[in-house]
């Protein structure tokens, strides 16, 4: 056996015999009070529940570390290999079995229960002991496997493997089927498909009141026109905006990169929140309109006008960010050939370049369409008597109705929305990117935009960035006055209540939203480094490693980018209220959500940092000894550094401006920024709410700027417009 | 650390497939200990794949690869006493020339002074004193190069494997580094497996060739015998070029052939063929012109052009279109002129497997 499975197997019998199995109320590491009893009682251990007969559903679980532990001695063969394997597998379905058969009193799977010893018994959620254990299982599984031959022989791969697919199985999978289960039954619990029907077809979610008579449609069909209408408006401004940026000497250039950066680091209702203090009933806009032009204040801004203005607002810059990769992709030796074949600009722009740039073009319309679906907190805000699948979900979850069932249907509804545009960006697109950047060296001139484009361009432009320029006028300033739109009196008052400091009795934290500034920074300090961590690793395994089953994790990991926040939350809520996992209300269920939310951050930017480094660079490590953790540590991860880097802050900032998943996930004790301010907004209080976000948003910039500086755009090579050349079609006079 | 001087490789019957494409088609082999064998053909042979097998970086389908004698088929590449020279040389870009030579010893688990103390009598060996404290980007392509060799052979592997490396260098500088290969592995007695896709680089560092063609072995053997004993219609052409042309053998006796080349006769080792139709290759060197009413062959000039130290020429004859070259300061031959082609004793040869 290696010394890798004997330091497995002792944390195995740690998990087992001697940390706390469960996780009782009032977990601590610095009060020890919850410890009462140990080790037997509620903090007991596994090995001293099962001997005295308090729980002898865990026996068996300890009988297969057993079996393991008599093979300490043996040397590594194929054998001992086969024992791993079943011990780790059995081992592994009766602790899960254990776990879901009994669960609270009366749920949890009765035959099962009886037929481990525990007919009629309850227990809590599991804790730390639990989760060493299982990990531990997991583990000898794996290393038999290793041992068997497979991933090469590789502990560390097929260790790895196993990790990820648990983790992903536990916290993406098992949630997202809980959604499933809970909309299949009724309120009492009991297997109800013909309610499930009934809700799946309510005219609450497909109805057509708005087009047959004057009630409001269903909210899928609400969500699919916003959807919609988003995915288009926030396309065209897009590509408006990069053919500017790269094909004319516009000014400003360097100020519509900087707009990309706004939607990483603005919480996304934030620009909702700003379009009520201008648009508002008493906003400052309709009071100007009210006061020169007599126009009365109106309530337009909330429903569908409102949303999706929020929402073209939030999300063009994505567009444009799709976009200019795009443009910037489509190789100029290929315009010139047109024109040296005679194209003017017009003809070689609509022959040429807007051919080029369609699948482009369809994917930036998918990432608008699928952000508007997964979009709560502009919807929340704005929404009105306009509901979206998002905010009805969350209704129906917290509102007064409570009503799981309907909200899981909601979820399974959005859910097939966002994965069927998932599934046609990837299967439809997937074989149609034009992409032209090639190894080759591509020196050339673009061609230069046909006039009436420039022009149409520059029409929609400019009100675009004079509206998003002055919205975050509003942001910045707005928590400075009194009240906006109505006493513009200068104040510090908000900042006041949220972010007073006492100096007079040492350092203390008086302001409102300390608290929640301060979980939020801790959960997301903790869950960046593991989602850049988890990420990195689930890439490295796709990039690097060849194991039967890789393209089923690639595709779960992919499809994991498609889950709407929302849904998510929904997801964690229903799955993890109840033993076995019972982790809700606590920080780590936080901390787990966001890993878990940002996790496809982190494969992303390790994928587009492995394509960059040659394969032979792993290779030429492992024929020179060195094992793949070595040959990762070594080699692969300090050529990765800016991939772990960006991921790291991107993953940090996405934790801080997140609000779909963590509004439903958030208590008392562990309040989220984004929560928090939500809150202040449903009670109106918009100064505070506005004050606080725009310390989220500096905060963020700051960072964010940060990175731009280390990291650095990307270079093509190329060479740029200098400002006599002319085009081929073009003579000079 | 005890060296454990050169050692063996041998291939049993080993398949390489990825899904239905059959990259390796059972092929056996072996690498006798202290000899430098390429392995050669077009892209798309197998002959990559092969390397790596032998590397561990592929593991068989099928078949056993043993290494010293030892079964190491199922052996990671990380367990093999095998170093590889990349054909991007693979330097670690964010490591120094010595922290990369010295990488092999260091991730052993080594002392970091031993490791390096061993990588710079390897970097000293390709001569490359000097240049211990320079980044991969800093050096040249035949420095690269270098660093790479040195870095392989810091580990002393009981098997050297070279992936066409000598892809990335110039023409001119070509010749130098496979010359200072060559007696690299002679001097320090290695086994080396060595890919290529340039049968002159092939001809000129072998012990022995094994020419590969759609995943399996052509012909093995040694330099010459590739050249003036081609088994097939494949390897004569891929090793120098060759006239492929169909001959009929009138008789054979005590293993010499009379050979019927169109209207010419000729005396060949018969090659175990019998009598009746077979193929011949003829060398273009080997096609000796002459005037019309000579002996030989009569054929017309179809092509002529000038290449310097000689000429290539395109003559159609009974036998078909023959490609001939003659060496030496000649005129050029107008199109349509009449010439006679004798053969001369060596360079034409039966094919045995057509």
């Amino acid at each position: 056996m290696r010394p890798a499975t004997r330091l497995v197997l002792l944390l195995g019998w740690l998990g087992y015999a001697v940390i706390p199995w469960y996780l009782p109320d009032g977990v601590s590491l610095s009060q020890f009070g919850w410890l009462a009893g140990y080790p037997f009682g509620r903090a007991g251990t596994a090995f001293a529940l099962a001997l005295s007969g308090t729980a002898p559903w865990l026996l068996p679980v300890g009988v297969a570390l057993l079996a393991v532990t008599l093979l300490l001695g043996r040397s590594e063969s194929a054998a001992v290999g086969r024992t791993l394997i079943w011990a780790g597998l059995l081992g592994m379905v009766l602790f899960f079995a254990q776990g879901f058969a009994i669960t609270l009193q009366g749920q949890g799977i009765p035959w099962l229960a009886a037929l481990l010893g525990g007919s009629g018994a309850a227990q809590g959620g599991m804790g730390f002991g639990a989760f060493l254990t299982v990990l531990s299982l997991l583990l000898l599984l794996c290393h038999g496997l290793a041992y068997r031959g497979f991933c090469r022989g590789d502990i560390f791969t097929t260790s790895s493997i196993g990790i990820i697919v648990l983790l992903i199985g536990l916290f993406i999978f098992f949630p997202v089927a809980t959604i499933l289960q809970s909309a299949l039954v009724d309120q009492a619990g009991a297997f109800a498909p013909g309610i499930f029907v009934a809700r799946l077809f309510d005219s609450s979610i497909w109805g057509l009141g708005c087009v047959t008579a004057n009630t409001n449609c269903g909210v899928a069909w609400n969500t699919l026109i916003l959807a919609v209408l988003t995915g288009v408006i926030t396309t065209l401004l897009g590509l408006a905006c990069a053919l500017l940026v790269l094909r004319t000497r516009m000014p400003g250039k360097r100020l519509m990169r900087a707009l990309t950066v706004l939607p990483i680091i603005t919480p996304p209702f934030v620009i909702g929140l700003a379009l009520i203090l201008l648009f508002g009933r008493s906003g400052v806009v309709s009071g100007l309109l009210y006061d020169w032009f007599s126009i009365p204040r109106s309530r337009w801004i909330y429903g569908l006008p409102g949303v999706l203005l929020a929402q073209v607002l939030a999300f063009a810059p994505i567009a444009f960010l799709v976009l200019i990769g795009v443009v910037q992709g489509i190789s100029p030796s290929l315009e010139e050939a047109s024109q040296t074949l005679g194209a003017k600009r017009w003809a070689t722009f609509r022959t040429v370049t807007w051919p080029l740039l369609k699948p482009g073009l369809a994917n930036a319309f998918l990432l608008g369409f699928v952000e508007s679906m997964a979009d709560f907190g502009n919807p929340l805000v704005l929404g009105g008597n306009f509901e979206v699948l998002s905010t009805k979900i969350f209704f129906a979850v917290v509102g007064a109705a409570h009503n799981q069932g309907q909200a899981a249907v909601l979820a399974m509804v959005l859910l097939v929305f966002t994965l069927g545009a998932f599934w046609v960006q990837q299967r439809w697109l997937g074989g149609k990117s034009y992409t032209t950047v090639t190894g080759k060296g591509d020196s050339g001139l673009p061609a230069k935009l046909p006039k009436p484009v420039t022009f149409i361009s520059a029409l929609v432009i400019v009100p675009w960035v004079a509206l998003t320029f002055v919205i975050y006028v509003i942001i910045l300033m707005g928590g400075f006055v009194k009240t906006m739109g109505r006493d513009h009196t200068p104040t510090l008052e908000h900042y006041r209540t949220g972010f007073a400091v006492d100096f007079s009795r040492g350092l203390f934290f008086e302001g409102a939203a300390w608290d929640s500034l301060f979980t939020t920074l801790k959960v997301a300090a903790i869950s960046a480094p593991l989602t850049a961590v988890l990420g990195l690793l689930t890439a490295y395994l796709l990039m690097r490693q060849q194991f039967r089953g890789r393209h089923v994790l690639e595709f779960t990991t992919m499809l994991s980018f498609a889950i709407p926040g929302t849904v998510l939350g929904v997801a964690y809520i229903l799955a993890f209220n109840v033993p076995p996992v019972e982790i809700t209300g606590t920080g780590l269920i936080l901390i787990i959500a966001f890993v878990f939310r940002n996790m496809p951050v982190g494969v992303r930017s390790g994928i587009a940092g492995l394509s960059q480094i040659d394969k032979s660079l792993d290779e030429a490590s492992i024929t020179l000894r060195a094992r793949s953790f070595t040959t990762l540590w070594r080699v692969v991860l300090p050529l990765l550094r800016p991939a772990l880097v960006s991921a790291l802050v991107y993953s940090f900032v996405r934790s801080i401006t997140s609000v779909s998943a963590v509004i439903f996930l958030v208590s008392a004790e562990y309040n989220l920024a984004t929560a928090y301010i939500v809150g202040r907004v449903e009670a109106g209080e918009f100064g505070l709410a506005i004050a606080y976000s725009s310390v989220l948003i500096v905060v963020m910039a700051i960072g964010i700027g940060l990175i731009q500086l280390g990291v650095g755009e990307r270079k093509l090579g190329r060479r740029s417009a200098i400002p006599l050349a002319t085009s081929a079609a073009q003579p000079v006079k | 650390m005890a060296k454990a001087g050169p050692a063996s490789v041998e291939f049993r019957n080993v398949s390489m497939r990825y899904g239905a494409v059959t990259a390796v088609d059972n092929i056996s082999f072996t690498i006798e200990p202290g000899k430098l064998v390429t392995l050669l053909g077009p892209s798309g042979c197998g002959k990559t794949t092969t390397l790596r097998m032998i590397a561990g970086l592929e593991i068989a389908s099928e078949g056993q690869v043993l290494i010293g004698g030892k079964d190491v088929t199922r052996l990671s590449a990380a367990d093999r006493d095998v170093s590889m020279v990349f054909q991007s040389y693979a330097l670690f870009p964010h490591m120094s020339v010595l922290e990369n030579a010295a990488y092999g010893p260091l991730v052993k688990g080594l002392p970091k002074a031993e490791a390096q103390d061993m990588a710079l009598a390897k970097l000293a060996l390709v001569g490359l004193k000097g240049f211990e404290k320079r980044y991969p980007s800093e050096l040249s392509g035949g420095q690269q190069q270098r660093v790479a060799v040195a870095r392989a052979l810091v580990l002393e592997p009981q098997v050297l494997l070279f992936d066409e490396p000598l892809s990335n260098l110039d023409a001119k500088l070509r010749r130098k580094v496979r010359e200072e290969i060559r007696e690299l592995q002679q001097s320090l007695n290695l086994t080396v497996a060595y890919v290529t896709h340039d049968q002159e680089e092939a001809l000129a560092v072998s012990d022995r060739i094994i020419v590969m063609s759609n995943a399996r072995i052509a012909q093995e053997g040694s330099p010459r015998e590739l050249y003036e004993e081609p088994a097939n219609p494949f390897v004569a052409d891929f090793i120098g070029d060759a006239n492929m042309v169909p001959v009929t053998i009138a008789e054979v006796s005590e293993g010499i052939a009379d050979v019927m080349i169109g209207s010419a006769k000729v005396k060949l080792p018969a090659r175990g063929l019998a009598a009746g139709p077979a193929r011949a290759a003829i060398r273009p060197e080997s096609l000796l012109m002459g005037p019309a009413s000579g002996p030989g062959l009569r054929g017309t000039v179809r092509k002529c052009a000038y290449l310097g130290n000689h000429l290539d020429l395109m003559i159609e004859t009974e036998v078909g279109e023959l490609f001939v070259v003659q060496p030496g300061g000649r005129d050029l031959l107008p199109y349509g002129s009449e010439v006679g082609l004798s053969f001369a004793n060596s360079g034409v040869t039966l094919i045995p497997q057509s």
